[in-house]
């Protein structure tokens, strides 16, 4: 466990957060690896885990019947992954696929629901920083989505 | 800054060049390789020639190629407009006009003993080209140099190769993402903002270098300055619609710069509060 503490203080994500906080919710968290292909979540399913990325890209795709599976975006070390597990009805929107061997931590959402909803200085830390990072994803799909380099 | 080639030669008047070869960099995205081995050719990374194609017409086209081999006239043309489409079909031995080189390019000399960050959409990877050969050739005058290339989709990445040794010769600072991929894709998918996240700048020894589309130019140029980045080591390569190249027409006015001979590569700073205006 006290490793698991190390890791979590040592994730960019998570840089600066107290000692106390950190204590509670490394009891939600767990170091996973996954194969390049393997699946970290699948669109449709629970949105159960919250992951913080430590090594390794992950493409986050959707399929398009008959266009085939497109990636929207991929997330690497130091990025989040999943903001569902905080928001009714906890589904999965995307599919998360590993595309290089990936390590990362995998946090219970409903583990760490049951924490900020008791410490609400935890979860406003938290959901400050998820918002900030869903801020800045935003600003980059607006630029996405405008397409500068097609031709005119 | 260099003068036009073939020197007290009239400024209004192309000189013809031959075609060395022409290579397709993707579906819409060739090179010109142009022969000027007679009298060589000087030019400053980030300047750009008059091209022209005779009887069609005349465009203003970056120099892309290596301003340390002289001997051909690198340019990298996207086939989009009335000269350049028809361009695309040139071949060994045609001749085109050229005029130049025009413009302030980049400030390489500034970058001296700082970390370098050149930031290229789409292709403006192609009048960075030249910045970039400069830093590999002369890598210990400068602290960290990197490299951030975005494209539409792995289709339209140009220099892939080239890309690839650069990546080796800047110790691994190349990054490279496109907008949009398919599954086979492994690389980074996301804009090239995106890719600051993987740069530590050092914000009293830095200077960003970056070129493509002016949205793509104004997003990172915030991102950087969200990083605390100032805006005076931030340089853009701004685009008008150039026609004499000289300061004549004012085709290129963007306020009191003329572009084609104040720019095309502007400090940043000196014309962020130009970026958002609709009117410009």
């Amino acid at each position: 466990m006290e490793n698991l503490e190390r890791l979590l203080h040592e994730h960019e994500f998570l840089k600066g957060f107290s000692e106390a906080h950190v204590a509670l919710i490394v009891a939600c968290a767990k170091n996973l690896r996954f194969e390049a292909g393997e699946f970290l979540m699948r669109e449709g399913g629970d949105a159960n885990t919250f992951f913080l990325l430590r090594v390794g890209r992950v493409a986050l795709e959707v399929h398009v019947p008959g266009r085939g599976t497109l990636q929207m975006e991929s997330v690497g070390p130091g990025d989040v992954l999943g903001l569902s597990w905080l928001v009714p009805p906890y589904r999965v929107n995307l599919d998360a696929r590993a595309v290089e061997p990936v390590v990362a931590l995998a946090f219970d959402g409903a583990c760490l629901r049951g924490k900020i909803s008791k410490d609400h200085d935890l979860g406003y830390e938290l959901v400050l920083r998820l918002y900030e990072k869903t801020v800045q994803r935003l600003d980059h799909v607006r630029l996405q989505r405008l397409d500068v380099y097609q031709a005119p | 800054m260099s003068e036009p080639f073939a020197a007290g030669a009239d400024p209004w008047l192309p000189q013809p060049v031959r075609v060395l070869r022409r290579t397709q960099e993707t579906a819409d995205t060739f090179t010109l390789w142009l022969d000027v081995a007679n009298g060589g050719f000087s030019f400053a990374p980030g300047q750009f020639n008059m091209l022209y194609l005779f009887g069609v017409g005349e465009v203003p086209i970056s120099i892309s190629g290596d301003p340390n081999q002289t001997h051909a006239l690198v340019h990298t043309i996207r086939a989009v407009g009335s000269v350049t489409t028809p361009m695309q079909r040139l071949k060994r031995g045609d001749t085109v006009g050229v005029r130049g080189p025009y413009g302030a390019g980049w400030p390489v000399d500034q970058a001296f003993g700082k970390d370098v960050i050149v930031i290229a959409g789409g292709l403006g990877i192609a009048p960075l080209r030249p910045v970039v050969y400069e830093l590999v050739r002369q890598r210990g005058r400068f602290r960290n140099v990197t490299l951030l290339y975005g494209a539409r989709s792995p289709a339209d990445l140009v220099y892939r190769k080239e890309v690839a040794r650069w990546e080796k010769k800047l110790d691994g600072r190349v990054h490279v993402t496109v907008d949009h991929a398919e599954a086979d894709w492994v690389g980074p998918v996301g804009v090239v903002p995106a890719l600051l996240d993987k740069v530590s700048i050092d914000t009293a020894a830095t200077v960003a270098m970056i070129c493509g589309p002016e949205v793509m130019m104004r997003f990172t140029a915030r991102a950087l300055a969200n990083r605390g980045l100032p805006g005076d080591r931030m340089f853009v390569s701004m685009e008008r619609n150039m026609k004499c190249a000289l300061r004549f027409c004012g085709h290129c006015q963007y306020r009191e710069s003329f572009l084609c001979r104040d720019g095309p590569v502007l400090r940043f700073d000196r014309i962020s509060s130009l970026l958002d205006r609709r009117e410009l």
